[in-house]
């Protein structure tokens, strides 16, 4: 067990992060992800208009807690 | 130590039924409960074994006379709600009212996500069972923090420590790396203020909920560092430091990096390894306003007259860890520990420039990155329905309704953990800690346990005339290595205990 999680550990994705520290976006880099990331982000919103409950204001308004710790 | 270190996760889940506003939360949380129940391994229902809790000891050295507390600071009175104890070694209970599922020991960051999450899938099983019970209505659980009208309710992380740390060093260093940790584990939230009257988004869901430094509390005046002194284990030895700031998370880097860090800091503060004070001037202040600052370049007031970001924080923190571990293990360190370290720098450094590419690595940005998905598309303003319904249903542990579940689903966040491991650690317990014992009692002698707790497993054998109490006192034994071979070889639990009984 006490080496289970280095030979799990995503090693893929870790490079990847490692990779992103030394090179620092330009702002142009910054700009266009952004731009990709919007695009994309408007294809989850279509999904997500399918899923979101029905009634928005009474949804939300009947969701009442009593406070936990 | 590194960031291994004996640790676990409680979650309460907020609960509703649509379609019968006003239903009892007490009774929908005992029905989530009991559907899980009907549908397992434990047919006995084993009780909660309360013999070693102790909810008012402080862990400044004296005990809350009972009196003088709220009645729901009791958690020790079994007030026969429902409770299971569950093959992974988890407990699945009421808490207050809301059904909470406290996750095995664990030893590491990666194990705490692992177990936490299977907390996710053991709720979403639990609600659509209790969903399909002739009678009842439709239950929806969220794991999130706030009903956005002045409630809150915890996800709260344990830590084992040794008992010879100060507090009073634990209070000095915790709570800055605690008031600043948010911009790294904040789970969003639209609303501003404890009953959300505010219009905007804040990067914590947890933050406005608190509103002292150091308190015994957890209910009332919820303080910043939680002085519950509970250990669960050998108190000579060990304290339980019971972190009850945190945002509930979807997110595994979240969840990674929450435990990690907080592990490694720690670490630190045992070994009295930090000098420098960061101590805040007004931490509760300061932590309502970080929150509220997802632009992240609000500067906290230090008592020595500096002035920093939190990321700045955050990164004075890595820069010790870093430290720290080199001065300790050099190239030795374990690859965990490194692991942590390098996820740690790479979202303060991505936090700086660029903190929209976290989206799906860190709950806040994740769910900020849909709301103004929302804004600009539909035009919303923050005081928008929808926007709080996103916020809402962001946390909803449905596989089809919940967004973080849609948003996983499609690959769009970070994982630590494969689904996979997660459906395993749903049923299974780690190897590596006391609840692998507990966990192993359950699935193997489901009808002969009669009670369990944290530090023990009762036992009601048939044609005895008392109960056999076993001690777990220790967090670390009990483990596969301990007792894997001795339970595989014990098919009855008679035969368990006549070998435990053996000198």
């Amino acid at each position: 067990m006490a080496t289970k999680d280095t030979s799990d550990a995503p090693q893929g994705r870790r490079d990847q992060d490692e990779a992103e520290v030394v090179d620092q976006p330009t702002p142009t880099d910054i700009k266009e992800r952004q731009e990709k990331l919007s695009e994309d982000v408007d294809a989850i919103l279509d999904e997500i208009d399918d899923v979101l409950e029905e009634n928005a204001e009474d949804f939300v308004r009947s969701f009442v807690q009593k406070g936990g710790q | 130590m590194s960031v291994r270190r004996v640790m676990g996760i409680e979650t309460e889940y907020g609960v509703s039924a649509p379609e019968s506003p006003g239903a009892n939360p007490m009774l929908l949380s005992s029905q989530v409960v009991n559907a899980y129940a009907a549908s397992g391994t434990d047919p006995r229902r084993t009780r909660w074994d309360f013999e070693e809790e102790n909810p008012l000891r402080d862990a400044r050295g004296f005990e809350v006379a009972r009196d003088h507390v709220d009645p729901a600071a009791l958690t020790d009175e079994d007030l026969g709600l429902a409770n299971l104890i569950l093959t992974n070694g988890a407990r699945l209970y009421v808490d207050h009212a809301h059904p909470e599922y406290s996750s095995p020991e664990v030893t590491n960051p990666r194990d705490a996500v692992l177990w936490d999450k299977a907390g996710e899938v053991v709720m979403a099983r639990a609600a659509r069972l209790a969903g399909r019970v002739p009678g009842l209505s439709r239950i929806n659980l969220y794991k999130n923090n706030t009903d956005n009208k002045g409630a809150s309710y915890g996800c709260h992380e344990n830590y084992l420590m040794r008992r010879s740390t100060p507090f009073a060093s634990i209070v000095r260093h915790l709570t800055p790396f605690l008031v600043t940790r948010q911009v790294i584990t904040g789970a969003g939230r639209v609303g501003l203020g404890q009953d959300g009257r505010g219009h905007g988004f804040q990067v914590s869901s947890r933050a406005d909920f608190f509103e002292v430094e150091v308190g015994l509390e957890t209910t009332l005046k919820r303080p910043i560092i939680n002085t519950r002194d509970e250990p669960h284990a050998d108190p000579e030895r060990y304290r339980r430091l019971h972190v009850i700031l945190g945002d509930a998370n979807l997110a595994e880097v979240a969840t990674y990096l929450k435990t990690g860090m907080t592990a490694l800091v720690l670490a630190m503060i045992e070994d009295g390894f930090l000098t420098e004070d960061l101590g805040l001037e007004h931490a509760v202040a300061e932590l309502h306003q970080v929150s509220h600052d997802s632009s992240l370049r609000h500067l906290v007031t230090l008592r020595d007259g500096r002035r920093l970001r939190a990321v700045s924080v955050q990164t004075e923190y890595l820069a010790q860890a870093r430290k720290y571990v080199e001065d300790r293990y050099g190239t030795d360190a374990d690859e965990a520990t490194r692991d942590v370290l390098d996820r740690w720098e790479s979202v303060l450094t991505r936090l700086d420039a660029e903190p929209m590419s976290l989206a799906g690595e860190l709950d806040w940005v994740t769910k900020l990155e849909l709301l103004e998905g929302y804004r600009s598309r539909d035009g919303l303003g923050w005081d928008s329905p929808r926007l709080a319904l996103v916020d809402l249903q962001y946390s909803d542990v449905r596989p089809d309704k919940g967004l973080y579940q849609l948003l996983a689903a499609r690959g769009r966040t970070v994982r630590i953990v494969e689904p996979t491991e997660i459906q395993a650690a749903v049923d299974h317990p780690p190897t590596d800690t006391r609840a692998y014992f507990r966990g192993r009692c359950m699935a193997q002698y489901p009808r002969d346990v009669a009670a369990a707790s944290w530090d023990s497993v009762i036992f009601d054998l048939a044609g005895q005339d008392s109960l056999q109490r076993v001690p777990t006192l220790e967090p670390l034994r009990g483990t596969q290595e301990h007792v894997g071979a001795l339970l595989d070889r014990c098919p009855t639990a008679q035969e368990l205990l006549t070998a435990l009984s053996r000198p």
